[in-house]
Protein backbone atom coordinates (compact mmCIF):
# COMPACT_ATOMS: atom_id res chain seq x y z
CA UNK A 1 0.00 0.00 0.00
CA UNK A 2 2.88 2.34 0.72
CA UNK A 3 4.16 1.80 -2.78
CA UNK A 4 0.72 2.53 -4.20
CA UNK A 5 0.37 5.67 -2.20
CA UNK A 6 3.75 6.98 -3.38
CA UNK A 7 2.76 6.33 -6.96
CA UNK A 8 -0.06 8.73 -6.35
CA UNK A 9 2.03 11.22 -4.45
CA UNK A 10 2.66 13.26 -7.54
CA UNK A 11 -0.94 12.85 -8.59
CA UNK A 12 -2.74 13.66 -5.37
CA UNK A 13 -3.77 17.14 -6.28
CA UNK A 14 -6.68 18.09 -4.19
CA UNK A 15 -8.70 21.25 -4.37
CA UNK A 16 -6.92 22.34 -1.20
CA UNK A 17 -3.65 22.19 -3.13
CA UNK A 18 -5.17 24.42 -5.76
CA UNK A 19 -6.20 26.98 -3.16
CA UNK A 20 -2.73 26.85 -1.63
CA UNK A 21 -1.14 27.36 -5.03
CA UNK A 22 -3.41 30.30 -5.77
CA UNK A 23 -2.64 31.96 -2.44
CA UNK A 24 1.10 31.48 -2.86
CA UNK A 25 1.13 32.79 -6.42
CA UNK A 26 -0.95 35.83 -5.52
CA UNK A 27 1.33 36.53 -2.58
CA UNK A 28 4.34 36.28 -4.83
CA UNK A 29 2.91 38.83 -7.26
CA UNK A 30 1.75 41.18 -4.53
CA UNK A 31 5.16 41.22 -2.87
CA UNK A 32 6.96 42.76 -5.85
CA UNK A 33 7.74 46.22 -4.63
CA UNK A 34 7.24 49.10 -7.00
CA UNK A 35 10.18 51.39 -6.34
CA UNK A 36 12.67 49.01 -4.81
CA UNK A 37 12.46 46.33 -7.42
CA UNK A 38 10.29 46.85 -10.42
CA UNK A 39 11.63 50.25 -11.41
CA UNK A 40 15.18 48.98 -11.09
CA UNK A 41 14.63 46.27 -13.67
CA UNK A 42 12.67 48.46 -16.02
CA UNK A 43 9.25 47.14 -15.12
CA UNK A 44 7.95 50.23 -13.42
CA UNK A 45 4.48 51.58 -13.95
CA UNK A 46 5.63 54.45 -16.12
CA UNK A 47 7.71 52.20 -18.33
CA UNK A 48 4.87 49.99 -19.42
CA UNK A 49 2.54 52.11 -21.46
CA UNK A 50 4.19 52.56 -24.82
CA UNK A 51 2.19 53.48 -27.85
CA UNK A 52 -1.50 54.11 -27.73
CA UNK A 53 -2.35 51.77 -30.55
CA UNK A 54 -4.72 48.90 -30.25
CA UNK A 55 -1.89 46.59 -29.27
CA UNK A 56 -0.53 47.06 -25.76
CA UNK A 57 2.05 44.29 -26.10
CA UNK A 58 2.91 41.50 -23.72
CA UNK A 59 5.16 43.53 -21.40
CA UNK A 60 2.55 46.22 -20.86
CA UNK A 61 -0.05 43.59 -20.10
CA UNK A 62 2.20 41.91 -17.55
CA UNK A 63 2.96 45.20 -15.82
CA UNK A 64 -0.73 46.03 -15.81
CA UNK A 65 -1.49 42.68 -14.29
CA UNK A 66 1.11 43.07 -11.54
CA UNK A 67 -0.13 46.53 -10.69
CA UNK A 68 -3.77 45.49 -10.58
CA UNK A 69 -3.08 42.40 -8.49
CA UNK A 70 -1.18 44.57 -6.06
CA UNK A 71 -4.00 47.08 -5.84
CA UNK A 72 -6.97 44.78 -5.77
CA UNK A 73 -5.69 41.88 -3.72
CA UNK A 74 -3.84 43.80 -0.99
CA UNK A 75 -6.60 43.75 1.63
CA UNK A 76 -8.06 40.31 0.82
CA UNK A 77 -4.56 38.85 0.95
CA UNK A 78 -4.05 40.26 4.44
CA UNK A 79 -7.23 38.56 5.57
CA UNK A 80 -6.54 35.27 3.82
CA UNK A 81 -2.94 35.11 5.00
CA UNK A 82 -3.93 35.79 8.61
CA UNK A 83 -6.56 33.07 8.39
CA UNK A 84 -3.98 30.65 6.94
CA UNK A 85 -1.49 31.44 9.67
CA UNK A 86 -4.05 30.92 12.40
CA UNK A 87 -5.30 27.68 10.86
CA UNK A 88 -1.82 26.29 10.37
CA UNK A 89 -0.86 27.16 13.93
CA UNK A 90 -3.95 25.51 15.31
CA UNK A 91 -4.15 22.45 13.09
CA UNK A 92 -0.68 21.94 11.72
CA UNK B 1 -62.48 30.33 -2.33
CA UNK B 2 -60.25 32.49 -4.46
CA UNK B 3 -57.34 32.01 -2.05
CA UNK B 4 -57.63 28.25 -2.19
CA UNK B 5 -57.69 28.30 -5.99
CA UNK B 6 -54.57 30.41 -6.19
CA UNK B 7 -52.65 28.12 -3.90
CA UNK B 8 -53.78 25.12 -5.94
CA UNK B 9 -52.60 26.82 -9.13
CA UNK B 10 -49.24 27.35 -7.49
CA UNK B 11 -48.89 23.66 -6.80
CA UNK B 12 -48.48 22.90 -10.51
CA UNK B 13 -45.21 24.82 -10.73
CA UNK B 14 -42.79 23.76 -8.05
CA UNK B 15 -42.31 20.99 -5.63
CA UNK B 16 -42.56 23.38 -2.71
CA UNK B 17 -46.29 23.55 -3.01
CA UNK B 18 -47.18 19.96 -3.56
CA UNK B 19 -47.22 18.88 0.09
CA UNK B 20 -49.08 21.82 1.54
CA UNK B 21 -51.78 21.94 -1.12
CA UNK B 22 -52.35 18.17 -0.94
CA UNK B 23 -52.81 18.19 2.84
CA UNK B 24 -54.66 21.49 2.64
CA UNK B 25 -57.01 20.10 0.07
CA UNK B 26 -57.45 16.95 2.11
CA UNK B 27 -58.22 18.88 5.27
CA UNK B 28 -60.28 21.66 3.77
CA UNK B 29 -62.44 19.27 1.74
CA UNK B 30 -64.12 17.28 4.47
CA UNK B 31 -64.30 20.34 6.67
CA UNK B 32 -66.11 22.36 4.04
CA UNK B 33 -68.35 19.46 3.06
CA UNK B 34 -69.34 18.12 6.49
CA UNK B 35 -68.96 19.63 9.92
CA UNK B 36 -70.67 22.65 11.44
CA UNK B 37 -70.83 25.69 9.15
CA UNK B 38 -69.77 27.97 12.01
CA UNK B 39 -66.62 26.02 12.78
CA UNK B 40 -65.71 25.61 9.14
CA UNK B 41 -66.17 29.31 8.53
CA UNK B 42 -63.82 30.11 11.41
CA UNK B 43 -61.23 27.45 10.54
CA UNK B 44 -61.17 27.96 6.78
CA UNK B 45 -60.16 31.62 6.63
CA UNK B 46 -57.27 30.98 9.02
CA UNK B 47 -55.92 28.02 7.11
CA UNK B 48 -56.52 29.80 3.82
CA UNK B 49 -54.68 32.83 5.06
CA UNK B 50 -51.80 30.72 6.32
CA UNK B 51 -51.60 28.79 3.07
CA UNK B 52 -51.70 31.92 0.95
CA UNK B 53 -49.05 33.62 3.08
CA UNK B 54 -46.86 30.56 3.01
CA UNK B 55 -47.16 30.16 -0.74
CA UNK B 56 -46.38 33.80 -1.37
CA UNK B 57 -43.33 33.58 0.90
CA UNK B 58 -42.19 30.47 -0.90
CA UNK B 59 -42.57 32.02 -4.32
CA UNK B 60 -40.69 35.12 -3.17
CA UNK B 61 -37.90 32.97 -1.81
CA UNK B 62 -37.74 31.03 -5.03
CA UNK B 63 -37.49 34.20 -7.10
CA UNK B 64 -34.72 35.50 -4.90
CA UNK B 65 -32.75 32.26 -5.13
CA UNK B 66 -33.17 32.17 -8.89
CA UNK B 67 -32.06 35.76 -9.28
CA UNK B 68 -29.00 35.42 -7.06
CA UNK B 69 -28.00 32.06 -8.45
CA UNK B 70 -28.20 33.46 -11.93
CA UNK B 71 -25.80 36.18 -10.94
CA UNK B 72 -23.09 33.77 -9.80
CA UNK B 73 -23.57 30.87 -12.14
CA UNK B 74 -25.00 31.91 -15.49
CA UNK B 75 -27.57 29.16 -15.70
CA UNK B 76 -29.17 30.36 -18.92
CA UNK B 77 -25.78 30.36 -20.63
CA UNK B 78 -25.06 26.89 -19.27
CA UNK B 79 -28.33 25.62 -20.71
CA UNK B 80 -27.09 26.55 -24.17
CA UNK B 81 -24.12 24.25 -23.78
CA UNK B 82 -26.25 21.28 -22.89
CA UNK B 83 -28.69 21.67 -25.78
CA UNK B 84 -27.44 18.61 -27.62
CA UNK B 85 -28.99 15.60 -29.21
CA UNK B 86 -27.81 12.13 -30.16
CA UNK B 87 -26.87 13.01 -33.74
CA UNK B 88 -24.67 15.88 -32.58
CA UNK B 89 -22.94 13.75 -29.96
CA UNK B 90 -22.29 11.00 -32.46
CA UNK B 91 -20.87 13.37 -35.07
CA UNK B 92 -18.79 15.22 -32.53
CA UNK B 93 -17.26 12.05 -31.13
CA UNK B 94 -16.45 11.02 -34.68
CA UNK B 95 -14.72 14.33 -35.33
CA UNK B 96 -12.79 14.08 -32.08
CA UNK B 97 -11.36 10.72 -33.03
CA UNK B 98 -11.02 11.33 -36.78
CA UNK B 99 -10.88 15.03 -37.60
CA UNK B 100 -9.10 14.63 -40.92
CA UNK B 101 -12.14 14.43 -43.15
CA UNK B 102 -14.10 17.28 -41.64
CA UNK B 103 -14.11 20.22 -44.00
CA UNK B 104 -15.98 23.16 -42.59
CA UNK B 105 -14.90 24.16 -39.11
CA UNK B 106 -16.72 27.44 -38.75
CA UNK B 107 -19.35 27.99 -36.13
CA UNK B 108 -22.53 29.30 -37.65
CA UNK B 109 -24.23 32.24 -36.05
CA UNK B 110 -27.81 33.31 -35.95
CA UNK B 111 -28.11 37.08 -35.57
CA UNK B 112 -24.90 37.36 -33.56
CA UNK B 113 -25.82 34.52 -31.21
CA UNK B 114 -23.98 31.27 -31.76
CA UNK B 115 -26.32 28.52 -32.83
CA UNK B 116 -27.08 25.83 -30.26
CA UNK B 117 -24.91 22.72 -30.53
CA UNK B 118 -27.91 20.76 -31.68
CA UNK B 119 -27.87 22.57 -35.01
CA UNK B 120 -24.16 23.04 -35.58
CA UNK B 121 -21.59 20.33 -35.15
CA UNK B 122 -18.76 22.82 -34.70
CA UNK B 123 -20.24 24.53 -31.67
CA UNK B 124 -18.65 23.60 -28.34
CA UNK B 125 -20.81 21.88 -25.78
CA UNK B 126 -20.41 20.82 -22.18
CA UNK B 127 -22.23 17.51 -22.38
CA UNK B 128 -19.37 15.50 -23.88
CA UNK B 129 -16.73 16.92 -21.49
CA UNK B 130 -18.89 16.29 -18.44
CA UNK B 131 -19.76 12.76 -19.45
CA UNK B 132 -16.15 12.18 -20.48
CA UNK B 133 -14.87 13.33 -17.12
CA UNK B 134 -17.23 11.07 -15.19
CA UNK B 135 -16.51 8.13 -17.49
CA UNK B 136 -12.78 8.75 -17.10
CA UNK B 137 -13.08 8.49 -13.33
CA UNK B 138 -15.08 5.28 -13.61
CA UNK B 139 -12.66 3.79 -16.12
CA UNK B 140 -9.76 4.78 -13.86
CA UNK B 141 -11.46 2.95 -11.00
CA UNK B 142 -11.91 -0.06 -13.27
CA UNK B 143 -8.26 0.00 -14.31
CA UNK B 144 -7.11 0.25 -10.72
CA UNK B 145 -9.43 -2.56 -9.78
CA UNK B 146 -7.97 -4.92 -12.36
CA UNK B 147 -4.57 -4.31 -10.82
CA UNK B 148 -5.82 -4.80 -7.26
CA UNK B 149 -4.94 -1.26 -6.39
CA UNK B 150 -8.45 -0.04 -5.91
CA UNK B 151 -9.92 1.60 -2.86
CA UNK B 152 -12.87 3.99 -2.79
CA UNK B 153 -10.78 6.98 -1.73
CA UNK B 154 -8.69 6.61 -4.85
CA UNK B 155 -11.73 7.48 -6.94
CA UNK B 156 -11.98 10.76 -5.10
CA UNK B 157 -8.24 11.36 -5.50
CA UNK B 158 -8.46 10.73 -9.24
CA UNK B 159 -11.46 12.99 -9.58
CA UNK B 160 -9.94 15.88 -7.71
CA UNK B 161 -6.58 15.56 -9.46
CA UNK B 162 -8.17 15.60 -12.89
CA UNK B 163 -10.39 18.50 -11.89
CA UNK B 164 -7.43 20.49 -10.57
CA UNK B 165 -5.44 19.92 -13.74
CA UNK B 166 -8.44 21.01 -15.78
CA UNK B 167 -8.87 24.20 -13.75
CA UNK B 168 -5.17 24.99 -13.98
CA UNK B 169 -5.18 24.45 -17.72
CA UNK B 170 -8.17 26.73 -18.21
CA UNK B 171 -6.58 29.39 -15.99
CA UNK B 172 -3.30 29.15 -17.89
CA UNK B 173 -5.10 29.55 -21.22
CA UNK B 174 -7.09 32.50 -19.86
CA UNK B 175 -3.90 34.14 -18.61
CA UNK B 176 -2.13 33.74 -21.92
CA UNK B 177 -5.16 35.03 -23.81
CA UNK B 178 -5.11 38.10 -21.59
CA UNK B 179 -1.39 38.66 -22.03
CA UNK B 180 -1.47 38.44 -25.81
CA UNK B 181 -4.63 40.60 -26.01
CA UNK B 182 -6.46 38.41 -28.40
CA UNK B 183 -9.82 39.84 -29.32
CA UNK B 184 -11.84 36.71 -29.40
CA UNK B 185 -15.31 35.66 -28.50
CA UNK B 186 -14.12 32.58 -26.68
CA UNK B 187 -15.76 32.52 -23.27
CA UNK B 188 -14.42 30.72 -20.22
CA UNK B 189 -17.00 28.00 -20.67
CA UNK B 190 -15.84 27.50 -24.27
CA UNK B 191 -12.31 26.96 -23.02
CA UNK B 192 -13.62 24.55 -20.41
CA UNK B 193 -15.40 22.64 -23.15
CA UNK B 194 -12.31 22.48 -25.36
CA UNK B 195 -10.15 21.32 -22.49
CA UNK B 196 -12.70 18.66 -21.64
CA UNK B 197 -12.68 17.10 -25.09
CA UNK B 198 -9.43 15.29 -24.40
CA UNK B 199 -11.16 12.98 -21.94
CA UNK B 200 -12.65 11.11 -24.89
CA UNK B 201 -9.20 10.17 -26.18
CA UNK B 202 -8.02 9.29 -22.69
CA UNK B 203 -10.93 6.93 -22.15
CA UNK B 204 -10.33 5.23 -25.49
CA UNK B 205 -6.64 4.78 -24.66
CA UNK B 206 -7.24 3.34 -21.22
CA UNK B 207 -9.98 0.98 -22.43
CA UNK B 208 -7.77 -0.25 -25.25
CA UNK B 209 -4.97 -0.77 -22.77
CA UNK B 210 -7.22 -2.73 -20.45
CA UNK B 211 -8.55 -4.94 -23.22
CA UNK B 212 -5.48 -5.55 -25.33
CA UNK B 213 -2.41 -4.68 -23.28
CA UNK B 214 0.19 -2.00 -23.15
CA UNK B 215 0.95 -1.85 -26.87
CA UNK B 216 -2.68 -1.18 -27.68
CA UNK B 217 -2.70 1.57 -25.05
CA UNK B 218 0.26 3.33 -26.60
CA UNK B 219 -1.05 2.98 -30.14
CA UNK B 220 -4.55 4.21 -29.40
CA UNK B 221 -3.21 7.02 -27.21
CA UNK B 222 -0.92 8.08 -30.05
CA UNK B 223 -3.82 8.10 -32.48
CA UNK B 224 -6.07 10.05 -30.10
CA UNK B 225 -3.29 12.53 -29.27
CA UNK B 226 -2.75 13.27 -32.95
CA UNK B 227 -6.48 13.58 -33.48
CA UNK B 228 -6.94 15.99 -30.58
CA UNK B 229 -3.94 18.00 -31.75
CA UNK B 230 -5.40 18.45 -35.23
CA UNK B 231 -8.87 19.11 -33.81
CA UNK B 232 -7.66 21.84 -31.47
CA UNK B 233 -5.52 23.51 -34.09
CA UNK B 234 -8.31 23.60 -36.63
CA UNK B 235 -10.86 24.82 -34.13
CA UNK B 236 -8.68 27.44 -32.45
CA UNK B 237 -7.26 28.69 -35.72
CA UNK B 238 -10.58 30.23 -36.61
CA UNK B 239 -11.13 31.72 -33.21
CA UNK B 240 -7.73 33.06 -32.21
CA UNK B 241 -5.94 34.03 -35.37
CA UNK B 242 -6.86 36.94 -37.51
CA UNK B 243 -8.91 36.27 -40.59
CA UNK B 244 -6.03 36.40 -43.03
CA UNK B 245 -3.85 34.06 -41.04
CA UNK B 246 -6.70 31.67 -40.52
CA UNK B 247 -7.07 31.20 -44.22
CA UNK B 248 -3.52 29.99 -44.47
CA UNK B 249 -1.73 33.02 -45.84
CA UNK B 250 1.54 33.85 -44.17
CA UNK B 251 0.95 37.02 -42.23
CA UNK B 252 3.99 38.71 -40.77
CA UNK B 253 4.08 40.55 -37.52
CA UNK B 254 5.02 39.73 -33.98
CA UNK B 255 1.41 39.68 -32.85
CA UNK B 256 0.33 37.06 -35.35
CA UNK B 257 3.36 35.02 -34.53
CA UNK B 258 2.48 35.11 -30.85
CA UNK B 259 -1.05 34.03 -31.64
CA UNK B 260 0.22 31.15 -33.71
CA UNK B 261 2.53 30.07 -30.88
CA UNK B 262 -0.37 30.27 -28.47
CA UNK B 263 -2.55 28.08 -30.66
CA UNK B 264 0.24 25.55 -31.08
CA UNK B 265 1.00 25.41 -27.38
CA UNK B 266 -2.62 24.98 -26.38
CA UNK B 267 -2.94 22.16 -28.89
CA UNK B 268 0.37 20.61 -27.81
CA UNK B 269 -0.61 20.70 -24.13
CA UNK B 270 -3.51 18.36 -24.78
CA UNK B 271 -1.45 15.23 -25.63
CA UNK B 272 0.85 15.97 -22.70
CA UNK B 273 -2.11 16.03 -20.32
CA UNK B 274 -3.60 12.97 -21.93
CA UNK B 275 -0.46 10.99 -21.28
CA UNK B 276 0.14 12.47 -17.83
CA UNK B 277 -3.31 11.60 -16.58
CA UNK B 278 -3.43 8.03 -17.88
CA UNK B 279 0.03 6.51 -17.79
CA UNK B 280 -0.23 5.47 -14.15
CA UNK B 281 -3.39 3.51 -14.88
CA UNK B 282 -1.74 1.05 -17.25
CA UNK B 283 1.05 -0.98 -15.78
Amino acid sequence: MARDKTSFASMAFTLYTLIQTAILCTNAIAVLHEERFLSKIGWGVDQGVGGFGDDPGVKAQILNLIRSVRTVMRVPLIIVNSACIVLLLLFG
Amino acid sequence: MRLRNSSMDGSDGSQLFDDTSATGRGQAGPQAAGGLPGQSLLADPMSNLAMAYGSSLASQGREMVDKNLDRFIPISKLKYYFAVDTVYVGKKLGILVFPYMHENWEVSYQQDIPVAPRFDVNAPDLYIPTMGFITYILVAGLALGTQNRFSPELLGVQASSALVWLIMEVLAVLLSLYLITVNTDLTTIDLLAFSGYKYVGMILGVVAGLLFGKLAYYLSLLWCCAAIFVFMIRTLRLKLLSEAAAEGKLVRGARNQLRMYLTMSIAAAQPVFMYWLTYHLIR
